[in-house]
């Protein structure tokens, strides 16, 4: 699954070398200047992205638009300190001046010298894809009407289909004063279906559903179980559904969490709050719980980079770092953080690949990349049997955190009561409410069912938005707090 | 900080190069045989300053710059009403052959598209006249100001919001930020306009922790367009240590329906809910609540709701004089380039205009409010300016000495909104009323409520209606929602 290939490393250099024009020798004096003032580290992240979007709507397609983005980030570390400064030029003279604004940061004289670049073999998760030919174009396009078909012709309640394909190809490079020299080739792509449902016996009840997928792939992926027409039917499904959907309980119960895109809920209960720059900080609810039980024993937890082909995969981080499998909770016990260049620096921890950014204008910081719980022993059929009055949870739209007191949220789209032992009525959304470093403690059974989500999730921090991955199988949480009507 | 704060007389095209750049692309774009096109600039300066227990721990000083164009090419040149396609791209590299590639790419993008008889920039007699500086949205002392200040307030809040008590004794730091946007947009139907803005801000985030180890944060800030009128650090940093430490010793309720009183800040994302319903791209597609519910009552008589596109505040300086200052949610233009106006949405109760845009208008046989929003790429989408429910005679702490059990909301989590049902379930934390008195801080609990309901149960209207933001909502109370907890 995972090829190290040095050959492959140089080719997603050339293209800042031949098409951009930079040197090695300009990078060699933009870190020389940004260390001038007396920094300790400094890097220079240049990023070109193409960013494609095609969406079909009422049957037409509507809307066509491609974004091009190219600049370089330069950052300058001064022990906690970060100067930072980007340009959307990349002559020398303007590199230059930026290196010199982030260099200020400091206040000395020139203290570090730059390494001399060296590149270390990197892997190979995922194609490089194209997606802006004329021919991937007409694929698309198919791609897109395919879904639009399916989900028109899944039930006549179906109102109304809205299908978007949106991928980039997103060049990285990075060069830094410790001799990192390192560079990738990012795709990404992603189907949307969005369906409305009505019900012809009653005009004022209307529904929603929506599907989709994708992921660092080519467009072959999208055959088979990632088809247009699976998306499309899922999207019609859910919404169809709901047009019989009852009032969602209110308070605390037993919970189940179907395998899959449910292990949002790792994400917002412990992943962000194992982030290291918050524990560097002391402003996590989890902030000197390393070698502390979190969760029941039946729980481990880990955040992977290097699963080929994920929408969270990434053969370096945007520091230049290997990615890697870090375990974050073993047997229940929690064992790690997920950290940078400065948070292992001066946490004195290793680092575990995970700095990354929204683009050349943000600075790096500690981030999740394809966050899930491991597989465990128990039969999901076993597991929605012993519960006698609660909620089955298969999909949710996006959660939220408070990494300082842990309190999360995630709202469940697709829903259903569990009564003694069968999963009954569809119920309406609910958002689910719990304490991250409390409610891993209460799962009392795990599936042998671990799945991943399609490729769908995008991660927010500090105004800051890169692609992840969840997964989970299925679980039971024995008391969590859904935030129904019913009562 | 600077002294002098003026407003730019007649804010005069500051970028010409780009400015040509603009019209450049529109010009060639056409001569590939484009209908129509629009292209806009943008080029903003950023500065960010992130403070932390007294010291700096980022800075971030940069200026950006890019271009967006959209191109429509007539389907049947004969017959307009066989519509037009279109497609849209975007680029930050400006030079010749980065501008030409876009060009060429919206050209071929747009021929896989479909017609859609609706597609296509507004009518020329809809653009009318701007006046950008009658607006105030630019104040030159916000680049003005020096670094060095720009950090010392971020500093000054955090000391006093640390000083303020022993149990706080971390923050998760304070910033402050200044920028300036340019945006010029210029289009094949002879409209041609630019403008300027400013923006300053700063923040902080103490940290509280009790006895037992638990922690608890919370935030305040000031923005504001011009820095005279961003408030004292030392004002924000108290308010923001009081927002942290009224959390401390949080507990959970028992699930029940109560009163529920919302504080401006969660109120305005509960009522914004309200405008977002009647977004006229959700009404077309009948997938709101609001749908065919145009002159029909929506919620209760008391709820009047207003969005301005041109919103300009009056200020009293200390020295007398009257400073005229722009809305944060003003502009001259919306993003198809038509001049942003008032526009009650609802009407004591009554569902009287729509948020549209010039698409969204044609869709539904109507006249576009002035609601486009436009960013780079992509076609224009709806977003209001200022907006605001008009406040009642109640003061806030009447509103609570009312209740006798209920919830007092400071904040809510969560994306549990569903606009096509109505549905609204969300994670929030604030205060117990008891008696009409706040007794206990709460969290860990949710509220949820369908919003056909909440709107028409809104049964007290606060008094305190203020523009921290873009939009504004005083102190609400609502009945017959539902608190889940323990």
């Amino acid at each position: 699954m995972v090829t190290d290939s040095p050959a492959e490393a140089a080719d997603h250099k050339r293209y800042f070398l031949t098409h951009l024009g930079l040197t090695e020798r300009l990078m060699e004096r933009c870190l020389g200047e940004a260390l001038s003032a007396g920094g300790e580290f400094a890097d220079l992240y240049f990023e070109a992205v193409l960013s494609t979007s095609l969406a079909m709507d009422e049957g037409i397609l509507k809307t066509a638009s491609q974004g091009i983005s190219v600049g370089c980030g330069i950052r300058v570390l001064s022990g906690e300190r970060t100067g930072f400064a980007y340009t959307d030029d990349l002559s020398s003279e303007r590199l230059l001046q930026a290196a010199r604004v982030a260099a200020l940061i400091a206040n000395g004289p020139q203290t570090q010298r730059v390494r001399s670049l060296r590149e270390l073999p990197s892997p190979s998760l995922y194609p490089i894809a194209g997606f802006t030919a004329d021919a991937e174009i007409a694929a698309k396009l198919q791609l897109i009407e395919r879904a639009n078909q399916a989900a028109r012709s899944f039930d006549p309640r179906i109102t109304q289909v809205r299908v978007g394909f949106n991928d980039e190809l997103r060049r990285i490079l990075i060069a830094a004063s410790d001799g990192t020299y390192a560079s990738d080739t990012q795709p990404l792509s992603r189907l949307n279906v969005a369906v409305i449902a009505k019900d012809p016996a009653s005009s004022s009840n209307t529904t929603s559903g929506s599907s989709g997928g994708g992921g660092r792939v080519t467009l072959e992926f999208f055959t088979g179980l990632h088809s247009p027409e699976h998306f499309a039917r899922e999207a019609a499904r859910t919404a169809i559904l709901q047009l019989d959907a009852i009032p969602a309980p209110a308070g605390e119960m037993p919970v189940v969490l179907g395998p899959g895109w449910p292990g949002v809920l790792l994400h917002e209960a412990v992943g962000h709050g194992l982030e290291a720059d918050f524990n560097r900080k002391k402003t996590s609810a989890f902030a000197g719980l390393i070698g502390q039980r979190v969760a029941s024993p039946k729980v481990t937890v880990v955040d992977n980079g290097r699963l080929a082909g994920r929408r969270g995969s990434l053969n370096v981080d945007d520091e230049g770092n290997p990615t890697q499998e870090t375990v974050l909770i073993e047997d229940g016990i929690l064992r790690g953080y997920l950290s940078d260049k400065l948070s292992a620096r001066l946490m004195n921890i290793p680092n575990t690949g995970s700095g990354r950014r929204e683009s050349y204008q943000a600075i790096p910081m500690p981030r999740m990349t394809n966050t899930y719980m491991l597989s465990g022993q128990d039969d999901p059929a076993d597991i929605l049997r012993s519960v006698k009055r609660g909620l089955y949870a298969v999909n949710f739209g996006g959660g939220q955190v408070d990494i300082t007191n842990g309190k999360f949220v995630f709202s469940a789209s697709e829903a259903y009561l569990i009564e003694d032992g069968v999963v009954t009525a569809p119920v309406k959304g609910a958002t689910l409410i719990g304490n991250g470093p409390e409610a891993l403690k209460y799962v009392s059974m795990v599936g042998n069912d671990l799945a991943l989500d399609e490729g769908i999730g995008t991660c927010g921090k500090a105004g800051q938005s890169v692609p992840v991955g969840v997964g989970m199988p299925t679980i039971r949480l024995d008391r969590m707090t859904v935030g129904g009507t019913s009562h | 900080m600077s002294s002098h704060a003026t407003v730019h007389p007649a804010d005069p095209v500051h970028h010409p190069e780009l400015c040509r750049l603009a019209e450049d692309s529109v010009q060639r774009a056409l001569s590939l045989g484009a209908t129509d096109a629009e292209a806009v600039v943008i080029q903003s300066e950023e500065f960010h300053v992130n403070v932390r227990l007294g010291q700096v721990e980022q800075l971030t000083e940069s200026g950006s710059r890019a271009l967006g164009l959209r191109v429509f090419f007539a389907a049947d040149p004969s017959d307009p009403s066989a519509g037009c396609r279109t497609a849209s791209t975007s680029t930050s590299d400006l030079s010749p052959q980065g501008l030409s590639r876009i060009i060429d790419s919206a050209v071929q993008l747009a021929r896989v598209t479909g017609p859609d008889p609706f597609a296509g920039l507004p009518e020329r007699e809809a653009f009318g006249a701007h006046d950008p500086a009658s607006l105030a949205l630019y104040f030159d002392d916000v680049p003005a100001i020096p670094a060095p200040d720009r950090i010392d307030i971020a500093r000054r809040a955090e000391a006093v919001a640390m000083a303020c008590d022993p149990r706080i004794q971390n923050s998760s730091g304070a910033d402050f930020s200044a920028n300036t946007v340019w945006r010029s947009m210029i289009n094949s139907r002879s409209f041609s306009a630019q403008y300027r803005s400013s923006y300053c801000a700063f923040s902080v985030t103490p940290i509280a922790q009790d006895a037992d180890g638990a922690m608890q944060r919370d935030f305040w800030y000031s923005s504001a367009r011009t820095a005279r009128l961003l408030q004292s650090p030392e004002e924000v940093g108290r308010i923001a240590a009081q927002r942290a430490l009224r959390r401390l010793g949080a507990r959970r309720v028992t699930t029940q329906r109560c009163p529920v009183v919302f504080a401006p800040e969660v109120a305005r994302s509960l009522m914004g809910n309200l405008l977002a319903a009647a977004n006229g791209d959700a009404i077309y597609r009948k997938s709101s609540i609001f749908a065919d519910r145009l002159g029909q009552k929506v919620a209760g008589e008391n709820i009047t709701m207003v969005d301005d596109g041109a919103m300009v505040f009056d200020y009293r300086t200390q020295d007398g004089a009257t400073l005229r200052v722009g809305g944060f949610g003003a502009s001259p233009f919306d993003g198809d380039g038509l001049p942003t106006r008032r526009t009650v949405i609802v009407e004591r109760g009554i569902l009287r205009s729509l948020m549209l845009n010039t698409y969204t208008a044609r869709k539904l046989s109507m006249s576009s409010t002035a609601k486009a929003s436009r960013g780079l790429a992509g076609t224009p989408g709806i977003g209001g300016g200022n907006y605001f429910l008009q406040p009642g005679e109640l003061t806030p702490e009447q509103i609570i000495a009312d209740v006798p059990s209920g919830l007092y909301v400071l904040q809510t989590m969560g994306h549990g909104v569903n606009l096509v049902t109505g549905d609204y379930s969300v994670g929030a934390s604030g205060l117990w009323i008891e008696n009409g008195e706040l007794a206990f801080p709460v969290e860990q609990i949710t509220i949820a409520g369908n919003l056909k309901d909440i709107f028409c149960n809104i049964v007290a209207i606060g008094n305190d209606l203020e523009f921290r933001s873009a939009g504004a909502v005083p102190t609400i109370r609502v009945e017959g929602m539902t608190v889940a907890g323990s």
